[in-house]
């Protein structure tokens, strides 16, 4: 739900018109897993516009701000490259989850070729391409180690997924001509408590965004 | 139409007979051109058109795809607020859609000799129009919903004799693009029956956005039949097929008791039905208004021109990025035919 919401926030901005197209059909398909994952759980609704900064449990990777077009689909490979294995894994299971993976996994394949193919275009498009992909390949690389710590009520174990994920990133940078960052994922202090309701700074603001209407008129219906 | 192609023909050696051979070849081609759109068969991108009618044509279509892509703008405004999941990912999809619109129809466009580089530019330069309703702008969530009734609707009035446009790959771009906007606009219809039939304040903010949107709505068929440049020989070439008034009068006809069932008024104190004619009469619409917009002297014409310059601007290396890596990569693909 945090990173379609993101993703919205490009309507009407993006480089080519065809990517107004991708940005918004990437954003949809999320908002419909999310609609999903929150309607077992509960009312969408109320999860989605009555719980404060603390009580949202998504990864800090996918509140991060837009940036410019070469952080997003950084931000986007990252993600999807986490999504498939792990919905791959949830779909063969029979969790809870296991319908809604099967559903997702289509559609994240799309959204990590679609990635893929933009990391290899800004990587080894132009120099200055080239040169924002990899400060936004640096720049997020330090929010990646999240993805991979234990969930409460998960079957699967992310940390299982990360030889996947690493191998499946670095084969898409090296590609790209784009240099793997080394910093250690796990590492520093910004990597990763979101899954405890700790989030980044801007985090709030987007919420404060998102929820301002809903929270103005209690109780009505839409 | 398939019987004029092409039209080159063979060069004839002496000059004097070469001119006299081109004259008639020209008055054929009209001719079967007056015959084909007289026999009410398409044109198509190959056969033979006057300039004027190829030009009125680019001018149309490349305002139409304009107004689908700034179109996005004043709803994209109100994504990352919808009030519920479900309102978001119909607006989303909304948006989308209209992204859709404007390729199908620059596509369209470009089938006339044009590009839509080309046609980008000519936006942004301000020497190509978009309709004067994307000036205004959405203050509420209930606009959303009055652009999906009112807005989509004058373009349904509008657009759904273009389905029968005498150019075949706009009659045909806008087949598909009717579909979607009816959906669009029974969402928009949708949207402001929740709020009308809401909270007290929910009801407000849908019928403060219907007095808005109103007569910026009626402004989308045109300045009246007797001020419109183009409109009696666009209904010639049966690119139009109703004048502008004429629009305008089904359009107020439909809405009138479609507010009546959403429960909220239209800000218009002449509007009555009348017996006679059969239809409504309706009040005076500000032409002084009407002309301010299409001059650049609206509310949001800055705003929204500039934002688009600044995707474009903004995008620039992500484009060079594509190109040199096709450029890069054009190499590889050739081997692997070769191979």
């Amino acid at each position: 739900m945090v990173l379609s919401h993101r993703l919205g926030e490009w309507a009407g901005h993006a480089p080519v018109l065809e990517e107004e197209v991708a940005l918004a059909n990437i954003a949809l398909d999320l908002l419909g897993q999310a609609r999903t994952l929150l309607s077992l759980a509960g009312d969408e609704d109320e999860l989605a516009y009555l719980r404060e900064e603390r009580a949202f449990r998504n990864v800090q990777l996918v509140e991060q701000p837009n940036g410019d077009f070469a952080h997003t689909m950084i931000r986007q490979l990252y993600f999807s490259a986490y999504q498939l294995p792990l919905y791959r894994e949830l779909a063969s299971g029979r969790g809870p989850f296991a319908p809604l993976a099967a559903k997702a996994v289509k559609e994240v394949e799309y959204h990590l070729d679609h990635a893929r193919q933009w990391t290899l275009r800004l990587g080894d498009g132009t120099e200055e391409s080239h040169e924002r992909a990899q400060r936004a390949c640096d720049a997020l690389w330090r929010f990646t180690g999240e993805l991979f710590r234990p969930v409460e009520g998960l079957e699967v174990d992310p940390a299982a997924l990360e030889a996947e994920w690493l191998q499946s990133v670095e084969d898409v940078l090296r590609r790209a001509t784009l240099r793997v960052p080394e910093r250690p994922r796990a590492g520093g202090w910004a990597a990763g408590a979101g899954r405890q309701g700790l989030h980044t700074e801007p985090f709030g603001r987007m919420l404060a965004e998102m929820q301002h209407l809903h929270r103005s008129h209690p109780g009505a219906t839409w | 139409m398939t019987t004029v192609a092409g039209g080159t023909g063979s060069a004839g050696r002496d000059t004097a007979g070469t001119a006299e051979r081109a004259e008639e070849a020209a008055d054929a081609f009209l001719t079967a051109f007056d015959a084909a759109v007289a026999a009410d068969e398409r044109i198509e991108p190959r056969d033979w058109m006057p300039d004027a009618y190829r030009a009125t044509l680019v001018r149309q279509m490349a305002q139409h795809a304009h107004s689908e892509i700034i179109g996005m703008q004043p709803e994209a405004n109100w994504i990352t607020r919808a009030p519920s999941l479900r309102r978001k990912a119909i607006l989303m999809a909304k948006v989308q859609d209209e992204a859709g619109h404007g390729l199908y129809l620059y596509s369209a466009a470009e089938t006339l000799g044009t590009g839509r580089d080309e046609l980008l530019d000519k936006l942004h330069a301000g020497r190509q129009k978009y309709s004067s309703i994307f000036n205004y702008p959405t203050l509420t969530w209930a606009d959303v919903g009055a652009i999906g009734w009112l807005v989509d609707g004058a373009a349904i009035t509008n657009q759904v004799p273009l389905c029968r446009c005498s150019y075949g790959p706009y009659a045909r771009a806008m087949i598909r693009i009717c579909k979607e906007e009816s959906f669009h606009q029974r969402q928009g219809f949708e949207l402001l029956m929740s709020l009308s039939k809401g909270t007290p304040e929910q009801h407000a903010m849908a019928q403060d956005a219907v007095d808005r949107w109103w007569w910026p709505s009626l402004m989308m068929f045109g300045p009246p039949d007797d001020e419109s440049a183009h409109s009696a020989q666009s209904m010639a070439w049966k690119i139009k097929r109703f004048s502008n008034d004429e629009l305008r009068q089904r359009f107020v006809d439909i809405c009138v008791p479609q507010a009546a069932a959403l429960g909220l008024t239209l800000p218009d104190p002449a509007l009555r039905w009348n017996e006679e004619k059969g239809g409504h009469d309706y009040g005076a619409i500000d032409w002084a208004e009407f002309q301010a917009v299409l001059k650049g002297n609206g509310p949001c014409n800055e705003e929204r021109i500039a934002q688009r310059r600044a995707a474009h601007e903004e995008g620039a290396w992500v484009r060079d990025a594509a190109a040199a890596y096709a450029a890069k990569h054009a190499a590889d693909r050739d081997g692997k035919v070769a191979a």
